[in-house]
């Protein structure tokens, strides 16, 4: 690392550093798109985890994560702005694919512009909303923005800034659609768009020209409701994002929260926690099966999938005391032990898994009309995958070897024995297998887990009030769909100064323009399932 | 008719002919007969949709390790009455910047159709509402109106979804309607006429599927796979795919007018699976072999309307078997099946069966 924070200020003298697990690197505004630039083509950080915007008060900006898909490195680069009252900042939509939609978040939040991003629009909230909620001196108040008993209100248009050579700012409002387009929304009430997401699709005929993504529909505001709790309640709003990765959510921002609190993890409790999420993959594996497999017409595949799940939900209910929405990890470990009769139940799940994977094979994957609408169907080349920063299975799909589990083992993935599913054809039945064949895996790691499960204490001591030592902290986990990164800024009190969660779900949905141009609206059905998005995971 | 099975239906309708007519003059007695006749089909038509609809929910409940309905009544017997009764009593949402009258008119459309070709089936010995010599013209004939009413339901209901419903579902049809009417052709190119009590006759000792063996079965299998394309259902039911087009043409419709589409959908079902046992498993006529007197005579204990509905539903299984197992085709292929495989395939056949009944390679008739 030494020597990366060596190079850098050799070519950007500019830039200063701070201290911490990850590289963060301070550089001013106007060599913002140089550096990462340079650290993009040169240093090969070829993935953008996320842009977390931040109001320090005194100073406005963001952090970029930044990671290399060859060395496994992360950076984190810091830039601020003092001006208050029209804050801006270049963009690096250029660089990074994905990078337009999350600057579009942090501007929906912060009022940041970024100056040259082609689409400068609000993400999720509607376009007449007075305010940037999580700047420090929003006010709530409801009067400034009562709730609309009216039709939604929306604009053809979009915003751009745009820089020219000689240094000013030219502000534009293009159109999004051509005049001519025919446009058909799916969505937000559509049986497939697997929650409440809306596509605006422009059509010619039954081919898909381009499709614009509304998301916000159930946005709650999460990571500013965490800006007023304590640390330990703020773990309650985990399993409200990606409902079926509740289990890996929780443990990544427990993960978080230990590391910056310095809290060592019984053995015990990290094994169980193991065992929680890859019981949550099989279960969220299965409903994605199912589902996707409803949303191309073979109903019947919902059932035997569904069959799995629901014995992988009774465990759930035996040991965490509900079906969904699970509480179960906690700052320490576990909120209490294994039920009695867990072992033997995870391992009359497991003596299941290989005839339904088998059966699911035989039924679908096999089968000409499903061969016919899956394969080359929605394809998404290894690049432009990490560029979107699709991860988890789909991003696995297309070659890229992104599994966190592997690449930044945490809790006890180290001493497992198990492989990442890849293919490379990046199409939706690369998708489809990879999660199919991922059960086997995760059968594989519980099957190895049951032996090792020590006795022992299932959560350490931890103080009643806990607090953070000033800095900020930043861990990925794999979710069930993709890497879950938490970044966590502490000023020193019991909650946190900023807390932002990096969801797989987002690009996702982002991704979904760029491999349906061109395709039928069939295949959006098919694309937009294979991609396996959750919405509350996006609408955070 | 003669006496191939126990029952003969000729005998009681000439009877209640003649007894109406002694009792008052033929004009009434003809009318009177003729409104028997309208309310006897529609009451049938509306019993066997009640029971299909149950009888799919059975048998997809089955395959999905479901019970399915089993609330309403002993095995749930009762569900489709009261799904009809809730049907019927549900409001006729009137919507604002639609074309009123075709979008009333659709739902008719639909269900005229449906209900003209219905009238055709042979449904039993010598129990047929209309029989005349261009039976099997006039089943395709009507058959094809429907595809008008679904146009229109899309077209008329100013909504883009059911307008894309409708033209997919008019591309399908139309496109299916060849293979149907093709490989019906080729079996009526093999019974040498267009009457259905003339067809059903011919199939007294070998029912046509065995008699005319290779192109037979090739004509079946095709009429398997167009009649369920006709019909809409999966894995060709792109007009109404849920998860693409929310409910296709019939998203705007409510209450009856709704109920209207989803009945004729359902008997639809029924008259494919009925033509397919007419055209290839000798209608109602009992499975016979030419000499096996005694082996004839015991089949010819089993009632023909038991034998037609029993093969019928039979056939229908086998559809909403393949509806219940794969998933949906995209628009293209669709279209690719019909045109490239289906109808070339369809165009061969009928050939080799001019030859065959040229040449006389088939077995007794």
């Amino acid at each position: 690392m030494a020597n990366l924070q060596e190079t850098i200020s050799a070519k950007f003298p500019e830039a200063t550093f701070g201290e911490g697990e990850i590289l963060p690197v301070n550089i001013p505004d106007a060599k913002l798109h140089d550096l990462v630039k340079w650290l993009r083509d040169e240093q090969k950080f070829d993935f953008l985890v996320t842009i977390v915007g931040m109001d320090w008060v005194s100073s406005m900006g963001c952090v970029y994560y930044l990671n290399s898909t060859t060395t496994g490195q992360y950076i984190s680069i810091r830039t601020e702005t003092t001006d208050r009252d029209n804050p801006m900042l270049h963009s690096i939509a250029d660089l990074y694919h994905i990078a337009g939609i999350y600057e579009r978040e942090v501007y929906d939040f912060y009022g940041i512009i970024f100056v040259n991003n082609p689409d400068m629009r609000r993400l999720f909230l509607n376009i007449d909303w007075v305010g940037y909620p999580l700047r420090k001196d929003y006010d709530a108040t409801p009067e400034i923005n009562p709730v609309s008993v009216e039709n939604e209100r929306q604009t053809d248009h979009t915003d751009v800034w745009e820089e020219r050579p000689d240094g000013t700012i030219k502000h534009s409002r293009p159109r999004i659609f051509a005049e001519d387009d025919f446009v058909v929304n799916i969505g937000p009430q559509h049986p497939s768009t697997h929650g409440v997401l809306r596509f605006r699709t422009a059509l010619d005929g039954e081919t898909i020209k381009k499709i614009d993504v509304y998301m916000g529909y159930i946005h709650r505001g999460v990571e500013k409701l965490c800006e007023d709790l304590t640390y330990p309640q703020t773990l309650h709003f985990m399993d409200r994002l990606d409902y079926f990765s509740a289990h890996n959510y929780h443990h990544g921002l427990c993960l978080a929260i230990e590391k910056a609190a310095g809290i060592e993890v019984p053995r015990r409790a990290q094994v169980i926690r193991v065992m929680m999420d890859e019981l949550s993959r099989i279960a969220s594996h299965c409903l994605f099966i199912g589902t996707f497999c409803m949303d191309l017409g073979a109903t019947t595949m919902l059932f035997y999938a569904l069959r799995v799940r629901e014995q992988i939900l009774d465990i759930m209910d035996k040991t965490c005391g509900a079906r969904m929405t699970f509480n179960y990890a906690c700052i320490g470990g576990v909120m209490q032990d294994l039920a009695p009769d867990f072992v033997q139940d995870v391992q009359a799940l497991l003596d299941t898994i290989d005839r339904n994977y088998k059966e699911y094979n035989k039924l679908f994957t096999g089968n000409v009309i499903a061969q016919n609408r899956l394969c080359n169907v929605g394809v998404l080349s290894h690049d432009d995958a990490i560029s979107y920063g699709i991860t988890g299975p789909s991003g696995r799909a297309s070659g890229w070897a992104c599994d966190v589990r592997k690449t930044h083992p945490y809790a006890v993935y180290n001493e497992l024995d198990f492989e990442q599913v890849i293919r490379t054809e990046g199409d939706s039945m690369a998708r489809f297998r990879n999660r199919v064949d991922e059960l086997l895996q995760s059968k594989h790691i519980l099957e190895q887990l049951l032996t090792m499960l020590p006795e022992g204490d299932y959560c350490a001591k931890v103080p009643k009030v806990l607090k953070l030592p000033q800095g900020h902290w930043f861990q990925v986990v794999e979710g069930c769909r993709g890497v879950f990164g938490v970044y966590i800024e502490s000023n020193g009190t019991t909650k946190p100064f900023r807390l932002k969660l990096a969801t797989p779900s987002l690009p996702a949905a982002a991704v979904v323009d760029h491999i349906t141009s061109g395709q039928k609206i069939a295949d959006l059905i098919t694309i937009g399932g294979s991609m396996d998005y959750i919405v509350p995971d996006m609408d955070r | 008719m003669s006496n191939y099975t126990i029952d003969n239906f000729s005998s009681l309708s000439t009877w209640f002919d003649t007894m109406l007519n002694s009792y008052m003059p033929s004009w009434l007695a003809t009318t009177l007969e003729c409104l028997l006749v309208g309310v006897g089909l529609l009451l049938v038509y509306s019993v066997l949709a009640l029971f299909y609809i149950l009888y799919e929910r059975k048998i997809c409940a089955y395959f999905q390790c479901r019970l399915g309905p089993n609330r309403v009544g002993p095995w749930g017997l009762l569900q489709s009455v009261a799904d009809m009764f809730k049907i019927l009593i549900k409001e006729l949402i009137s919507l604002n910047h639609i074309d009123k009258f075709l979008f009333a008119l659709a739902p008719y459309l639909v269900i005229v159709a449906s209900m003209l070709c219905f009238a055709v089936l042979p449904w039993g010995n010598g129990l047929q509402f209309i029989d005349f010599n261009i039976g099997v013209f006039f089943l395709i004939a009507c058959s094809s109106i429907g595809v008008l009413g679904i146009l229109l339901a899309g077209w008329s209901s100013n909504n883009k979804f059911t307008l894309i419903g409708a033209l997919r579902s008019g591309a399908q049809m139309i496109s299916y309607e060849l293979s149907v009417g093709l490989s019906i052709l080729t079996m009526v190119v093999f019974a040498g006429t267009l009457d259905v009590g003339k067809i059903v006759e011919a199939q007294a000792d070998h029912w046509f599927i065995f008699s005319a063996h290779i192109p037979a079965l090739i004509a079946f299998v095709i009429y398997l796979i167009a009649g369920t394309a006709e019909t809409n259902r999966g894995p060709f039911d792109l007009p109404e795919a849920e998860s693409e087009l929310t409910a296709g043409y019939h998203t705007e419709y409510s209450g009856i007018h709704f109920g209207f589409f989803y009945l004729a959908e359902y008997l639809n079902l029924f008259v494919v699976s009925g033509v397919a046992t007419l055209m290839f498993l000798g209608g109602w006529m009992p499975f016979r072999v030419a000499g096996w007197d005694g082996f004839n005579e015991i089949m010819g204990y089993i009632p023909s309307v038991v034998w037609f509905l029993g093969k019928t539903f039979v056939i229908s299984f086998i559809i909403i078997w393949f509806k219940w197992t794969y998933p949906r085709l995209r628009i293209d292929q669709l279209l690719s099946l019909e045109w490239k495989y289906l109808l070339p395939i369809n165009l061969v056949n009928l050939v080799l069966m001019v030859f065959i009944v040229v040449e006389g390679l088939y077995f007794g008739k």
